[in-house]
């Protein structure tokens, strides 16, 4: 009797968080996304009307500014993405390595490798905006040793208008969408080999129905009339890389470390004793070892990095279409251009990307724990 | 092996050892030294009389020390502090003290479908928040709410529900079921094993979930410029604002910097170890 009051009694504790975020989270989500479905713009207009998803679909392929923005920001957002992951991890793996060599003043090292994650992002943007302006900071820092500073037009940072690799949005969501079918085929064909039916015919029929949408429904042909050619890999980009890796490589250090910590020291004194070398102990018996943790890593950072938003809006401000991303574009469209149907849109891909990363992680995690 | 053979082959591996110990210091400090070029561009134009800042000579020590730009930078700011402060601290401790009762109930009184709710609670702190910003700011709206302290703190305490939970959850995994059951045998309840039992036990997960709230709530921008007004702006919102003015006044600027970073710095380097913990609590295998 006792014990099911208490089960009760759980069970009522834990209610009122459970329901409070079914109401922000989901019931939040589900709102937003009946917001992008309508034309709804500014607050308190009452004509408001379904749209279905004309709002995607324009995103996707319309011309007009803010669409033209979208695809810009999207594409910068994979720029970057890539970029901050790959100089994260290096870094923090090399950091890592390095403070795991029995060295004197660890923890002094480790605090200065790690004392940005504590600033706010906005600390971060304020301080690189200074640091990166053109006629200022890092360009005059050669004059601190009598040299003379970095010209501003070849040193422009943020404020870099060149393109490294152009191409149009055409060409890349086309490459983009026939990749994703060759993965299902390919992923659909494996299921099927290893005798998984269900998960070979959803992959399958998925694939095929992209195929039918692609080939006979003219989604190649509607990309083919986006105007704007002009997308690429933007050079003012590698600003923003540079100042969320001072922020964030630490985070990865520390993650590196306390796995580096975790290796038994028997594993790599027995690769020792079989005649390895310092280096090859790491090539063969460590870096193994570090695999998952340079997976969460990844989906962290990842997932940071795809909803990023205050560290570009302070450091270049909102205008700067170099180095805009969907974080700040939904932000302007809704709460400053008052268009909510279109911002919510846009929120609802930011969504879809990060739920693409975090949830096949979730999954994973607690189907392990269950298992355990 | 003969006998000289061996000296000296070990002073050769002690002479490459000691050159390879060598680089690896030289390497870590070229790098401390970058991580610290922001600090000492910080502290150096902030500490510079205004007359002193010019654009190419930044990087040059002053002539002499000022703290007009802090004082400034205080005069300015300390409103913005002040809500920080009034918002910051009462989200912290509620959603650190929901957040250990949650985990008490998701790791020693398991029911079934824990592990459909829990994952799904977890979600919600890895959402894009633009993703309901709109209904969030919607709703503030119709409690009228928009404008004051109360709605960030409501919705602080809402978005941190999910990481304190975990945070507490897996820190309460290490307590001993024999401990409860012990408890239960003597006749506690729910609610007594929790504070005879469970949270005399809480003080270091309460200590990292309070640093890493603090933390993210201190340094949180969207939800601050969206929910605030001027009068209830939190002061990452008031920092990024010093820039708009006509004349950009950089000393101004880095010094509202330091003193937007000085409580999160000061908790981080008091107690980092356990700001650590609650950092890599964040990659969910606890």
């Amino acid at each position: 009797m006792r014990l099911n009051i208490d089960r009760l009694t759980a069970l009522a504790v834990l209610a009122p968080s459970v329901i409070l975020l079914a109401i922000f989270v989901y019931g939040f989500i589900g709102q937003t996304f009946y917001i992008a479905t309508t034309n709804w713009q500014g607050l308190g207009i009452s004509d408001i009307s379904s749209v279905g998803l004309r709002n995607f679909e324009q995103l996707f392929i319309g011309s007009g500014l803010p669409f033209f923005r979208f695809r810009e920001a999207l594409v910068n957002t994979v720029v970057f993405t890539v970029l901050f992951i790959a100089a994260s991890l290096s870094l923090g793996l090399l950091l890592a390595i390095l403070l795991d060599q029995r060295i004197r003043a660890e923890a002094l090292f480790r605090t200065i490798f790690l004392f940005p994650m504590a600033l706010s992002f906005v600390v971060t943007g304020t301080v690189w905006r200074w640091l990166f302006s053109p006629r200022s900071g890092l360009n005059t820092l050669p004059t601190l040793f009598g040299g003379a500073p970095l010209p501003p037009d070849q040193w422009a940072w943020f404020t870099d208008r060149r393109q490294l690799i152009t191409f149009t949005w055409a060409d890349a969501s086309r490459l983009v969408l026939i990749a994703i079918i060759i993965g299902l085929l390919a992923f659909a064909a494996i299921a099927a080999a290893r005798r998984r039916p269900v998960q070979a015919l959803i992959a399958g029929m998925i694939g095929l129905s992209l195929i039918g949408w692609v080939f006979l429904g003219g989604a190649f042909e509607a990309l083919g009339n986006v105007v704007r050619p002009a997308h690429g890999v933007n050079l003012a980009m590698f600003s923003i890389v540079i100042a969320a890796t001072w922020q964030m490589s630490g985070y990865t250090m520390a993650m590196y470390l306390a796995a580096l910590r975790g290796i038994p020291e028997e594993l790599r004194e027995a690769a020792r004793v079989d005649g390895c070398n310092e280096l090859q102990v790491y090539r063969y018996i460590v870096l193994p070892l570090l695999q998952p943790i340079t997976l969460s890593a990844m989906i962290i950072l990842g997932h940071i990095s795809l909803k990023i938003f205050d560290l570009i809006y302070v450091m270049a401000g909102g205008d700067n279409l170099r180095v805009d991303v969907p974080g700040i574009h939904m932000y302007l469209t809704a709460f400053r251009g008052n268009n909510f149907a279109l911002g919510a849109a846009i929120a609802v891909i930011m969504l879809l990307l990060v739920a693409f990363v975090i949830v096949p992680y979730l999954v994973n995690a607690f189907r392990t724990e269950v298992r355990r | 092996m003969t006998a000289s053979a061996l000296p000296r082959h070990t002073a050769h591996a002690l002479r490459r050892r000691s050159f390879t110990r060598l680089a690896i210091y030289a390497t870590l400090i070229f790098w401390a030294i970058i991580y610290l070029i922001p600090i000492y561009l910080v502290l150096n134009t902030s500490l510079k009389p205004r007359a002193e800042v010019s654009l190419d000579q930044v990087w040059a020590p002053p002539q002499q020390v000022s703290a007009d730009a802090f004082i400034a930078a205080v005069e300015k700011l300390s409103p913005n502090f002040a809500n920080s402060i009034i918002l910051t601290v009462p989200a912290t401790l509620l959603s650190a003290v929901i957040g250990s009762l949650n985990g008490y109930v998701l790791s020693k009184w398991r029911f079934r479908g824990a592990n459909i709710v829990f994952p799904l609670m977890l979600f919600g702190m890895f959402i894009p928040y633009q993703s309901i910003l709109i209904p969030l700011f919607q709703l503030m709206s119709q409690l009228r709410l928009t404008g004051t302290l109360w709605s960030l703190i409501l919705t602080h305490v809402v978005y941190g529900l999910p990481i304190t939970t975990l945070i507490f959850r897996n820190y309460y995994a290490e307590i001993p079921d024999e401990l409860i059951e012990a408890g239960q045998i003597d006749g506690a309840n729910f609610f007594r094993l929790y504070t005879q039992v469970v949270f005399p036990l809480s003080l270091p997960g309460f200590v990292v979930v309070i640093i890493w709230q603090f933390t993210q709530i201190w340094n949180e921008y969207l939800f601050a410029v969206t929910l605030a007004d001027p009068l209830t702006q939190p002061i990452t919102v008031a920092l990024s604002q010093l820039a708009g003015g006509q004349a950009i006044d950089f000393s101004l600027q880095m010094a509202g910097s330091f003193l937007t970073a000085l409580p999160t710095l000061f908790v981080y380097i008091l107690l980092g170890r356990y700001f650590i913990r609650g950092l890599l609590a964040g990659s969910v295998k606890g």
